[in-house]
């Protein structure tokens, strides 16, 4: 007789990688460089960037849970398609419900909204965990991935609001003036324009690389 | 029985009853919150309205869009649409509530699908010569001006209203001008798509509280003046208030919106001595 499987815990050790993994050693926007186009677009402000973080793990939970819900009937040739059509079904829907419930919400996402279906994290995660993996392990996966690309928009964001206009914008507060106007420091303009993030994340990765040597590829 | 997904009838087959299911269900949450969305949005129009005069109480984030509804009756006393050439097409007081089916009433015209509908056409046919605009303006007599008229304590005030094309999509705002006709009593704009961080600064409070005091009409009562919006960082006069580094083509689109409509109004009140006061 076959020995009966014991039931893997909710939060094993693998179950527990899932989350952490791309935080650090498989981080989504520094190691596998995707998404990059939103970390460069909506980092100007700390606010948008916690915002989009939030819809980002958001919409990419429930996507990875429904692929992988229906991951044993997508016909493999029209996979990616499918993928698109439930994103970009979910994005909608989400926004019409922020429109009518939450409008004060929905007018600060705005433009994100849609950027959210562009972003290659999510059609990423569907392509390549989602299809292969339960929904459980699926989900987890999406909080973990989007956790990780939160923390490097918030990290980027930190940097450019700050040396871009001295201050720091947290979402339902004021804005808080950290660098008052006039004494001594002029605002760096570039870090108001999206190259500085391509700066900003490339010393992310050299920072990560250096603390982390095992990222380090072997040529 | 295993079920073949790689055939094509189950391909077909999938996407089929995919985009029906999507379909359905997208149109059926939509067609199930239109009324409450339509609702938040002509909320947030009276709020517009209302902040261009400076009600404070209507601002921030703890005010409840629902009460806008009563605040705006209490203050806005006649809504007047206008044609190009200063014609009253409609006048309402305030005890007329608004109903949505009469398209004249000023609270009821879709200032940015006139804009796209025809306003567009006639400002690309007359690129470059201003006369022409004006005429081209004149003919299309399917774009409307509106005109509120409000009353805060013994002071009135008019609010009038623009929509122009900024980076990538519409911009739109709410200007206040006291009964006068000289100055701005405050401002709110507003944007479909602009760059978030840059573009997006219209709505924020230092942009738009820049035109407070800002003067249309010169002190001799005349002249008018344009309202500018300049690049950051150059000295500014009383008509003059400072760009959004970064987004030139969004300030340069609001200075242009508010040139164009400011034509109507100010013609208007001119021809019409007693709004001036």
């Amino acid at each position: 007789m076959a020995e009966v499987k014991e039931k893997e815990p909710l939060f094993s050790k693998k179950n527990k990688r899932l989350i952490t993994d791309p935080l650090n050693d498989n981080n989504p926007v520094t190691i596998q460089v995707l998404g990059i186009c939103s970390a460069l677009a909506v980092t100007v402000q700390l606010d948008n960037a916690i915002v989009m973080s939030l819809a980002v793990t958001a919409v990419l939970v429930i996507g990875n849970i429904v692929v992988s819900l229906l991951r044993s009937l997508i016909p493999p040739r029209i996979r990616i398609i499918v993928q698109l059509v439930i994103v970009a079904s979910l994005v909608i829907l989400v926004d019409i419900v922020l429109k009518a419930f939450v409008y004060d919400v929905s007018k600060q996402l705005s433009v994100f909204v849609g950027l959210i279906i562009t972003n290659c994290i999510i059609m990423g995660r569907l392509e390549a965990f989602a299809m292969g993996n339960k929904p459980w392990a699926s989900a987890l996966d999406g909080v973990g991935n989007g956790l990780g690309y939160g923390f490097v928009l918030i990290v980027v964001a930190v940097f450019k609001e700050l040396f871009g206009s001295g201050s720091l914008t947290v979402p339902g507060f004021e804005k808080f003036q950290i660098i008052a106007e006039g004494s001594g420091y002029l605002h760096n303009g570039l870090m108001l324009l999206p190259p500085s993030s391509l700066i900003l994340v490339a010393v992310y990765i050299w920072i990560q690389k250096t603390r982390n040597k095992k990222l380090i590829e072997e040529h | 029985m295993a079920i073949n997904r790689e055939s094509n009838s189950y391909t077909i087959l999938f996407a089929v009853v995919m985009v029906v299911v999507v379909g359905g269900l997208l149109a059926f949450t939509y067609e199930s919150m239109k009324g409450t969305i339509k609702s938040n949005q002509e909320n947030e129009k009276k709020q517009n309205i209302l902040q261009a005069i400076g009600i404070a109480e209507t601002g921030g984030k703890d005010f409840d869009r629902d009460a806008a509804q009563e605040v705006f009756y209490k203050y806005v006393t006649r809504r007047i649409t206008l044609s190009y050439e200063g014609e009253i097409l409609s006048d309402l007081p305030a005890d007329s509530i608004i109903d949505s089916k009469n398209k004249m009433d000023a609270f009821n015209i879709d200032l940015r699908k006139e804009y796209k509908l025809y306003g567009k056409k006639v400002i690309k046919n007359n690129k470059g010569s201003k006369e022409k605009l004006a005429a081209g303006l004149a003919a299309e007599d399917r774009i409307h001006y509106p005109l509120f008229v409000c009353e805060k304590g013994d002071s009135t005030f008019y609010v009038v209203s623009a929509v122009g094309t900024g980076l990538w999509d519409d911009v739109w705002g709410y200007l206040g001008i006291n009964s006068n006709c000289e100055t701005i009593s405050g401002s709110v704009f507003d944007h479909k798509q602009e760059t978030p961080g840059l573009g997006s600064k219209v709505t924020e409070d230092w942009f738009q509280d820049q035109f407070i005091g800002k003067r249309i009409l010169a002190e001799d009562g005349k002249t008018r003046l344009k309202l500018e919006v300049k690049k950051p960082g150059n000295e500014l006069n009383n008509h003059q208030v400072d760009g959004i580094s970064g987004a030139t083509f969004t300030g340069s689109g609001v200075a242009e919106m508010l040139e164009r409509s400011f034509v109507v109004y100010q013609d208007f009140f001119d021809n019409n001595p007693e709004f001036k006061k």
